[in-house]
């Protein structure tokens, strides 16, 4: 493109080596930007790594960090590193999993949330904005008041909420293809089954007993326990195959976050990203939400966290939103495990209660270069 | 004569309320065209059917002579470049992203090198570099004009359609937009068709002018032939003196014709 442009003059000619000299500094900062992002996402993958492993050894049986490595180590590499029963009852089959979970959890609402804003083109939009929550909490309060759901016994409260939460989205998708599906139409849709769903939630609970209605006001605080090695097969397949779907679509995101007309100008089919996206992050809310119950704050907050840190670039801003949730959610399971003793607060109160300050934090701190305005 | 873009028969309507039918017009390579026309007239909506970005309800439109219906999004995005009004502005996106995302009919997940390169030419070309890493809402409105001629030079095609590029803008701005426009028709050969509001600015840089009132084309041709008197008195309901100076129509508009049935004359109340 440069060709046609040959300068003539000798002045011409001065200022094109000029401005090349000011590209090559330009150039130069853009790649120190970008260097300092993945050193950031890097900073923070090795975080989690370390807390792990020292949340781990929180609680009635001490031990140590590395005592805690060598017992995890030993499950793949027996030969080399020993591990005490108990240490291994404990740390394998109690607290692990439960970190794993919130793990992926934190990750999962984070992508979700990070998308859902995207191509909603609405900073307000979390995983929740479409009902899922409310749907998946009308699932648990039928099986709560009722008993009944298409599985008994241990899944039955799981397999209700991913029922609803599904049968919640579906309807909204569905709806969506008969009428286009806009950001708008989408986001009216999504708070009127909201309040669909919870008033009926709200109509079991008045004919619940007491019993009943701690069950459901217990899942709607959003907890990490139900997480177990023998829960993990269905998550996880979910997850493999819905995260890849989600960041290969990271180029169309930051395309839609323009505008649907300059994105179809540009070669995107702007309602069809937004179908598939919303399906896609529907069914991974939905398989969470089933495990933990209501934790709404990570999916709202951590996608906003990483734009004022990271920038708006969805290839490396998707990752970073999932990082930062499981991160946070971590963290904030890890207070809310400990601080009082013996009791456990369920971990979506703990979320909202360590993380706004945070946020606020953030918000009036932060850059305000890197953030949405 | 070669003929980039031609349209036959084209037909709109948003809902049940027509915009045009039986638009016709041809587009000789290498020139930039202007739309004209009052505010309704249809000139964005035109654009817009062209690029596919509206569906037409009738009509044939062909770039090179192939068919714009027979492309799926992404050809046609390698095909015809679209410069919007303005944008929608919630994420805040560095300059140089927003650049890069005119890369995407190219390229799948990853970019190359290859396309990071041609987004730092585009930028040294515009003379981008100071504003390249700052977030595009805190730009000026002349900034953010040339920032979305960066976009959709990077699409690298040779057909590229502008919406009212210089609306919003001061005169400087407005002649540096105009000036970057004009620049590429010349050196780059692409051939361009905007919408366009200030008839000066229309008749100072364009090769040929389309005078649209309400969804038809009322007049057409060289700037001298079309913009006169006569033609801004149908079309705009407004008294204007026409100069020729070298081809180059100067227009300065006096004031509303009265009772003309174009229907922007405003109804004055009568003092009580």
């Amino acid at each position: 493109m440069n060709s046609s442009y040959e300068p003539v003059s000798e002045a011409a000619k001065n200022h094109r080596q000029k401005r090349s000299e000011k590209l090559i500094k330009v150039q130069k900062e853009y790649r120190r930007l970008l260097g300092r992002k993945i050193a950031f996402l890097t900073g923070i993958v090795l975080l989690i790594t370390f807390a792990v492993a020292y949340i781990i050894t929180l609680g009635p049986l001490g031990m140590t960090i590395p005592q805690v490595y060598e017992t995890l180590l030993a499950r793949y590499l027996p030969g080399i590193f020993n591990m005490d029963e108990v240490f291994e009852q404990v740390v394998w089959n109690i607290r692990f999993p439960r970190i794993i979970g919130g793990i992926f959890a934190g990750f999962g609402f984070g992508i979700c949330g990070c998308v859902m804003q995207a191509v909603l083109k609405n900073p307000l939009a979390s995983p929740f904005t479409l009902g899922i929550s409310s749907g998946a909490h009308f699932g648990v309060a039928i099986a709560a008041v009722f008993g009944v759901a298409i599985i008994g016994g241990e899944y039955l409260l799981i397999a209700n909420a991913f029922l609803f939460a599904m049968l919640c989205s579906l309807f909204i998708v569905s709806l969506a293809a008969l009428k286009g599906a806009t950001s708008e139409t989408l986001i009216l849709a999504g708070i009127a089954v909201n309040y669909l769903f919870s008033s009926l939630s709200q109509l079991m609970a008045y004919f619940a007993n007491d019993e009943q209605l701690r069950l459901m006001s217990l899942w709607g605080m959003g907890d990490l326990s139900a997480f177990s090695w023998s829960k993990f097969g269905l998550f996880v397949a979910i997850f493999v195959i819905c995260t890849p779907i989600l960041l290969s679509k990271a180029r169309d995101l930051n395309l839609m976050t323009i505008g649907d007309d300059s994105a179809l100008s540009l070669g995107v089919n702007a309602n069809r990203v937004r179908m598939v996206t919303m399906m896609v992050s529907s069914v991974l809310v939905a398989t969470i939400v089933c495990f933990t119950g209501t934790i709404g704050f990570i999916g709202l907050v951590a996608p906003h966290m990483a734009r004022m840190l990271i920038g708006t670039d969805h290839r490396i801003l998707i990752p970073a939103s999932g990082i930062l949730g499981a991160c946070l959610l971590i963290c904030a399971d890890a207070v809310a495990m400990n601080i009082i003793g013996p009791t456990i607060i369920p971990t979506g109160i703990m979320t909202a209660l360590l993380g706004v300050p945070f946020f606020l934090y953030l918000v009036l701190k932060g850059k305000r270069k890197e953030f949405w305005q | 004569m070669n003929i980039k873009l031609s349209v036959q028969n084209l037909e709109f309507a948003y809902e049940s309320t027509p915009v045009f039918s039986g638009m016709c017009m041809e587009i000789p390579k290498g020139n930039l065209v202007s739309i004209l026309g009052p505010n309704g007239s249809g000139k964005s909506t035109f654009i817009k059917c062209v690029d596919r970005i509206l569906n037409p309800k009738k009509g044939d439109i062909t770039v090179d002579g192939v068919t714009v219906s027979s492309f799926n999004r992404r050809d046609l995005a390698k095909k015809i470049s679209y410069v919007p009004q303005s944008s929608v502005r919630i994420f805040p996106h560095s300059v140089f992203d927003m650049i890069l995302m005119g890369r995407r009919p190219h390229l799948g997940w990853a970019s190359s090198g290859e396309d990071e390169e041609r987004v730092w030419d585009v930028i040294s070309l515009l003379g981008l570099e100071d504003i390249a890493l700052h977030s595009f809402n805190e730009l000026s409105g002349g900034q953010q004009q040339k920032v979305l001629i960066a976009r959709a030079l990077v699409q690298e095609t040779d057909l590229m359609l502008l919406d009212e590029p210089t609306s919003n803008l001061d005169i400087w701005h407005q002649l540096d937009v105009m000036r970057i426009v004009s620049d590429l028709v010349e050196k780059e050969h692409i051939t361009t068709l905007m919408a366009v509001h200030d008839l000066n600015m229309a008749s100072r840089f364009s090769d040929l002018i389309i005078l649209m009132k309400k969804g038809s084309i009322h007049a057409a041709g060289k700037p001298c032939d079309v913009l006169t008197s006569e033609n801004i008195a149908e079309v705009y309901g407004v008294k204007a003196d026409v100069h020729c100076h070298d081809g180059v129509p100067v227009i300065i508009p006096y004031q509303q014709i009265q009772g003309n049935g174009t229907g922007n004359t405003p109804i004055f109340c009568p003092a009580t």
